[in-house]
């Protein structure tokens, strides 16, 4: 975990309201997880206090060139503008400056029995699992089930398709793939077969509906929660949920930022979200 | 990879952060030290309560021993699960939070977090709340008599469950209690940190030195709110929260000005500081100390370059010790 100030190579919109930034991060990739974060200040006036949590998409390194350059190592976040501080960000271009806090938490744990692997994606949410995907299939097939509210939110699909993921989109409106949500596909996927594991990032209502089925098919599942963030250390206790078996007079909370983001079905108290 | 340097805001400085003080050959470094009671401070500068865990959560991003002190997480009788979510807020210049004082207890604290803390050669102070005035009295007895514990921290902008809920802070008898039985219980250096939602904060500060404390610190969060025009929902599940912050320094300054004024005992002056310019305006208003809260969240190393700032600055205003600029407010 490093603090440190670098600067951005591209920043790019990749489709409406959606964003790539590759930014430089030398020796970032040493001992990095699918599934940890970033937290990201932003220092363009007027600066929003807080820095904003976001997954690490991907790294890479751009080669040595011939004119002197040497390698460059470098992150990638995919993000969704959403308010004040991811408009400003969308408004930063390459060789602009910005803080990275990183990385941080917990990520997915890759170590389990073998068998297929199901990742399940909703909107954004397909942002930690393209790490986990490339982690997983150096050990067995991996299948992503991608929902979004349209095709303009269905991102990164040929990435994953390249290293060898089956890759199956669903949107709501129907305009690209097939229509409905994607926790109808994966109850219908389960029932073909159960997978040793299912994977899971996106809005809540979809994780909890996920949850639901795991549960009822007894698969492993495995989820990236978000929550308001102070600090991104464990330090501020603004980001905690409920952990399972807690009470008022033993409290069980777990810090999203520190023992998450990513955290076994089992792990939780899924009753605190109505 | 590269550390991120200090970057303080300090008017007409163009050197470079130097690391470790960064003194040139023919310089002496300036003395920093100050004294708070019993507590010699390598440097005035420490954590706020609440926004540095117990100290190991940030062990990985500063080193611990360039700080004054170590100031843990409000401490409590028996663990605490704190309020509901959403407990933080971000507002114009800060943050709201109402996280509901969640703890491990002192119990858990004594046994799981402060063998770490006795490993790091700087002094820890202990901060601490009670419901009630007897839960004040027995967390402050478990602290009493632990060597790693150097000084305490009393926080009595809680209220009194057993007297329909008055702040202990927002009454000079209620706080005079607290502080004198605390008093009682512990020989070491007690701090007692004071709340700003109060109309003279002075009365206050007066009565808690009369009860014998060494120190007091402030300021607390001011009670604040923010709503989701949407939902029409305040943003905090608890309604109110605490605001800290920058947007806060200008109220916390007048009232360490205000404070220092009247007490005889050291200020510790807490409140939006961000860089070594904003704790040397609480040095000259009257502070012998300075706590950084939220700050610790946005830049993680941000207490080292402040303590490298007040460095470069004692070095180029030819200031040998730092004490000397305590209270030097100029007023014509
Ligand atoms: C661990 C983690 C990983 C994330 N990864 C990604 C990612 O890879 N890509 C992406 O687009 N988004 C991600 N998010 C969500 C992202 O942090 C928010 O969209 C972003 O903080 C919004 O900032 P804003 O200033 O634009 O929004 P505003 O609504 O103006 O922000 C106000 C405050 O609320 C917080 N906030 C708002 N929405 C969220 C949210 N959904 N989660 C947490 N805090 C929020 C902000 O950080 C800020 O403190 C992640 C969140 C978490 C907790
Ligand atoms: C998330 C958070 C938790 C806090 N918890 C405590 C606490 O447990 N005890 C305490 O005395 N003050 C607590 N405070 C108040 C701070 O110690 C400090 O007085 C206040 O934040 C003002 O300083 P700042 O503007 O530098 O943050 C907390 C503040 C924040 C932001
Ligand atoms: S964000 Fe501060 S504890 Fe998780």
């Amino acid at each position: 975990m490093k603090d440190f100030n670098t600067t951005i190579l591209s920043n790019q919109e990749i489709s409406p309201g959606f964003f790539r930034m590759r930014v430089l991060a030398p020796g970032f990739e040493e001992g990095l997880l699918p599934g940890q974060f970033v937290m990201m200040r932003i220092q363009r006036n007027p600066a929003p206090f807080l820095r904003r949590p976001f997954c690490i998409f991907r790294t890479g390194s751009l080669p040595a060139e011939c004119d002197g350059l040497a390698v460059r190592e470098y992150l990638e976040l995919l993000y969704k503008v959403v308010g004040q501080g991811t408009a400003i960000m969308a408004t930063l271009h390459g060789g602009d400056r910005v803080d990275i806090l990183g990385p941080l938490g917990h990520g997915f744990d890759v170590d389990f029995g073998a068998g297929e692997a199901i990742l399940v994606a909703g909107g954004i949410g397909v942002a930690p699992l393209f790490m986990l995907g490339e982690t997983l299939i150096r050990q067995r097939r991996v299948e992503l089930l991608l929902g979004a509210r349209c095709r303009e939110e269905v991102l990164a699909v040929t990435e994953f398709e390249r290293q060898g993921i089956e890759t199956y989109v669903s949107t709501d409106d129907g305009s690209l793939g097939r229509k409905g949500l994607v926790t109808e596909v994966l109850e219908q996927r389960l029932k073909e077969g159960t997978p040793a594991a299912v994977m899971a990032c996106g809005p809540l209502p979809m994780l909890k509906e996920i949850h639901r089925i795991c549960n009822s098919y007894g698969v492993p599942l495995q989820v990236s929660l978000e929550s308001l963030m102070g600090c991104g250390v464990g330090a501020c206790l603004g980001c905690v949920i409920k952990g399972a078996g807690h009470s008022e007079q033993s409290p069980r909370q777990l810090t999203v930022c520190e023992d998450g983001p990513v955290f076994r079905d089992g792990d939780i108290d899924w009753s605190q979200w109505p | 990879m590269k550390q991120r340097k200090g970057r303080d805001e300090l008017p007409g400085d163009k050197r470079a952060t130097g690391t470790r003080g960064g003194k040139g050959p023919e310089e002496k470094a300036p003395d920093l030290s100050v004294t708070i009671g019993d507590l010699e401070l390598r440097n005035p500068v420490m954590p706020a309560s609440g926004t540095f865990g117990y100290g190991r959560e940030y062990a990985r991003l500063i080193d611990l021993e360039r700080i004054g002190a170590i100031v843990t997480k409000g401490l409590s009788l028996r663990p605490k699960a704190g309020n509901p979510t959403p407990r933080i807020a971000e507002t114009v210049g800060g943050m709201l939070n109402a996280v509901g004082l969640q703890n491990v207890g002192v119990d858990a604290f004594i046994r799981d977090k402060l063998p770490y803390l006795e490993g790091i050669a700087t002094p820890v102070i202990a901060n601490f709340f009670g419901n009630t005035l007897e839960e004040y009295g027995e967390v402050a007895a478990r602290l009493a008599d632990l060597p790693g514990v150097a000084a305490v921290e009393v926080n009595i902008s809680c209220p009194n469950v057993k007297q329909g809920g008055i702040v202990f802070g927002t009454d000079p008898q209620a706080a005079h209690a607290v502080v004198s039985l605390v008093r009682r219980r512990i020989a070491k250096t007690m701090i007692v940190k004071l709340t700003p939602n109060i109309t003279d904060i002075t009365v206050i500060a007066r009565a808690v030195e009369e009860a014998g404390a060494d120190a007091v610190s402030c300021i607390n969060t001011l009670t604040g709110m923010s709503i989701d025009i949407h939902s029409r929902r305040s943003r905090l599940a608890n309604v109110t929260g605490g605001l800290s912050g920058p947007a806060i320094m200008p109220v916390a300054l007048r009232m360490v000005y205000q404070v220092a004024r009247q007490v005889r005992i050291p200020v510790i002056g807490i409140g939006g500081i961000c860089s070594a310019g904003d704790a040397l305006q609480f040095l000259i208003a009257g502070a012998t100390a300075v706590q950084v809260g939220s700050a610790n969240f946005v830049e993680p190393g941000v207490m080292v370059s402040i303590a490298d700032g007040l460095a470069r600055f004692c070095r180029e205003q030819g200031i040998d010790y730092i004490r000397e600029l305590i209270g030097s407010l100029v007023v014509d």
